[in-house]
């Protein structure tokens, strides 16, 4: 079944990879025969998938599916065994720390826990960036930690520390810091979970709104299905570290793909095969 | 695939080349009667936030001029960094009594301005000519 | 597996270990002393709330200590000069003990208890929340951002806390001296700079600056070593510990050895 898979999202890709190298031009990012290990397990099986400049993408997937270990390797902080990630042009496996450090500069990411620096208060947290990264004085990079604030719907908050926010202020917050030095692509880990359902929906009206103002190639990897379908341009569902399906909301939803159609129709695996998910399920995170 | 690397690599670098052509922020100034008009071009963006602020406050704070309005009508793209410094100067004019407003919008700094909800703080106009006439004419969309 | 693999696996880990702190050392030099002459930034701001946090906080305890110290000093050692009856050579033990051996000692192990757990608690928990991660993708490394400001902090605050610490075992043996060995307060003061030769409290000085930079390292590495959860924090403190008290103690020896080679010529 792992080979039809293949096969399928192979067809898909033959559009992108045909003019593989003017990709680049229109491509953020480009990666090609992916392949990442956690200790001596694989969990990602050659993924080759491009994300195109100004797209929202979401990668959705169950847990423990290796929606978050492809985040990371996105974002460089998980080195993959082999294949390629190409980012606005660089191979991230090759590049100098210095082009590394430049490309990171134009990357925003909101951790799924926050992430924030426990130690700083959520003001200090989000003008960190600017202050670590630009010539700008202080009085300028307090208004753009206001303004990035106030677009998260926490001005006021900028004297709290981390530790006295609820775990949905945390996630906007992060999300402000992502924000602060305007970056051309933005990776979001499970934006919306945990959070009630007028924040969430709140988060993704952020990111629409983002793309539209800012033109921000914006990467979501994210198991709730309505907002995945709201904000999405395109969608990668990927299952069992492998890709099942890319294209368009609409082309998912179209989708006839058995694997497909049970994870947006939320049905659960049969009982024989349930087991070994689970078991899968239990041991995902398990580094070995 | 060595040669595709390097067919790659010049991408990148035709690239950064066009990126780099056109980053460059320009600003000019010109008076209008008893109003300043300074005339933004390019990218408004965090590496030139400084040297806008600069110019902006040299503005407002060594001559004075009673009414500075801002064309923006030929701006391509402006961050945070650059609204930051808009607002800045917007404060310094108030504080000094100086009239501010900005004119030319385009769709995408307009949505900048609406994404950081300052659409309603600022006084905006459409054209020069509105700008000039001020709130005694059309009243902006404040 | 046999006794001598276990010997030789013990060594290769400890030499890796070595090697670990050798190379985090170095790259928070690179960071505080290369970097600045290329243009990039000196986090200046948060080296002196590291030094204010590991040097000012630290004093009232090791002010105790310290003077306690000096006062058993004092006692042990007129024990044995009151029966040869220079007791007033009292004095003198005091000084050079404490300037060259006790103060620098003294300081390291009450700063690695305040300081070395407090950092490997630090980095390990910002390491478990994903801090560690946030600042890479925001392109700081951390070891200029956490590390170099730490290093920087314990290399200047610990020669400074030494010479407290100096000063303070020597008002304990003045205690004692005062008391019960028939000096006034000035003339024992008089005794201790007549016993001391500046080489003593010179090699006690530069001790401490690398005890300060053991403590770093060591506290720092463990907690970038630190594991996935929470309870990994506390294992990572606890090493911390245990490995800059050995770690000190053996630079310790390296450098009276290398003192005492290099006086003897």
């Amino acid at each position: 079944m792992s080979g039809q898979c293949a096969a399928k999202a192979d067809l898909m890709l033959t559009d992108s990879s045909k003019s593989d190298a003017s990709a680049d031009h229109a491509a953020a990012i480009v990666v090609r025969n992916l392949r990442v290990n956690y200790g001596n397990r694989e969990v990602l099986h050659d993924l080759s998938f491009d994300i195109k400049a100004a797209e929202t993408i979401t990668i959705l997937g169950g847990s423990g599916s290796g929606k978050t270990t492809l985040l990371r390797s996105l974002i460089g902080l998980e080195k993959p065994v082999s294949g390629e990630i190409w980012i606005r042009g660089h191979d991230l496996c090759c590049i100098s720390a210095a082009e590394l450090a430049g490309l990171r500069k134009k990357f925003g990411v909101s951790f799924q826990g926050g992430a924030l620096f426990g130690s700083m208060t959520v003001g200090e947290n989000v003008a960190l960036p600017l202050r670590e990264h630009s010539r700008l004085d202080d009085a300028s990079i307090e208004v753009v930690t206001r303004i990035k604030l106030e677009e998260v719907g926490l001005s006021g908050y900028e004297d709290f520390y981390p530790a006295q926010l609820s775990g949905g202020m945390k996630k906007r917050a992060a999300v402000a810091r992502a924000l602060t030095m305007d970056p051309q692509i933005l990776f979001f880990d499970e934006p919306s979970a945990g959070l009630d359902p007028i924040i969430a929906a709140g988060i993704d009206d952020l990111i629409l709104k983002l793309k539209r103002a800012f033109q921000m190639t914006i990467v979501v990897v994210t198991h709730e299905l309505v907002s995945a379908f709201r904000i999405a341009d395109r969608m990668i569902l990927i299952d069992k570290g492998s890709i099942l399906a890319i294209g368009t909301p609409d082309e998912l939803k179209a989708n006839q793909h058995p694997r497909v159609r049970q994870f947006l129709d939320r049905v659960p695996d049969p009982e024989n095969s349930a087991n070994e998910d689970y078991l899968e399920r239990l041991t995902a995170r398990l580094r070995l | 695939m060595p040669s595709v690397r390097i067919f790659r690599r010049a991408c990148t670098f035709f690239q950064a080349a066009l990126i780099l052509t056109d980053v460059k922020l320009e600003i000019a100034t010109r008076a209008e009667g008893s109003a300043t008009v300074m005339d933004l071009g390019g990218r408004v963006t965090l590496e030139d936030a400084p040297e806008f602020l600069e110019a902006l406050m040299s503005l407002l704070k060594a001559k004075k001029p009673p009414r500075v309005l801002v064309n923006m009508s030929q701006v391509s793209y402006i961050d945070s960094a650059g609204v930051a410094c808009l607002v800045e100067a917007f404060k310094v004019a108030r504080d000094s009594k100086i009239g501010f407003a900005l004119f030319g919008l385009g769709p995408i700094a307009r949505d900048v301005f609406e994404l950081t909800k300052l659409i309603s703080v600022f006084e905006l106009y459409e054209t020069e000519q509105e700008a000039l006439r001020g709130k005694s004419g059309t009243p902006s969309s404040s | 597996m046999s006794v001598t693999e276990k010997v030789g696996r013990e060594t290769i880990d400890g030499l890796a270990y070595l090697g670990d702190i050798t190379i985090l050392t170095g790259r928070s030099l690179r960071a505080l002393l290369v970097a600045p002459l290329r243009g990039q930034r000196f986090r200046a701001q948060r080296a002196i709330h590291q030094a204010m946090m590991v040097g000012v906080g630290a004093i009232p305890i090791l002010s105790v200590i310290s003077l306690f110290v000096g006062l058993i000093m004092a006692l042990q050692s007129a024990y044995e000069l009151r029966k040869l009856g220079v007791i007033a050579f009292v004095a003198n033990a005091v000084a050079i003990s404490i300037t060259r051996e006790l103060a620098p000692l003294i300081t390291a192990i009450v700063v690695i208890g305040r300081s070395g757990s407090a950092f490997a608690a630090e980095i390990g928990s910002m390491k478990v929340n994903e801090e560690l991660d946030a600042l890479e993708t925001m392109a700081l490394d951390p070891t200029d951002f956490l590390v170099a400001p730490k290093l920087l902090g314990m290399a200047v605050m610990l020669p400074c806390l030494t010479t407290w610490s100096d000063f303070m075992g020597l008002l304990g043996g003045a205690a004692f001296g005062v008391s019960a060995a028939g000096f006034t307060f000035g003339s024992y003061m008089q005794a201790t700079l007549h016993a001391l030769i500046r080489r003593d409290i010179v090699t006690g000085l530069i001790k401490s600056v690398m005890f300060g930079v053991v403590i770093t390292a060591v506290g720092c590495q463990e907690g970038l070593a630190t594991g996935l959860g929470a309870e990994e924090v506390g294992r990572s403190t606890t090493s911390a510990v245990v490995k800059s008290i050995f770690m000190v103690v053996a630079v310790d020896l390296v450098f009276t050895l290398l003192f005492y080679l290099s006086s003897s010529r």
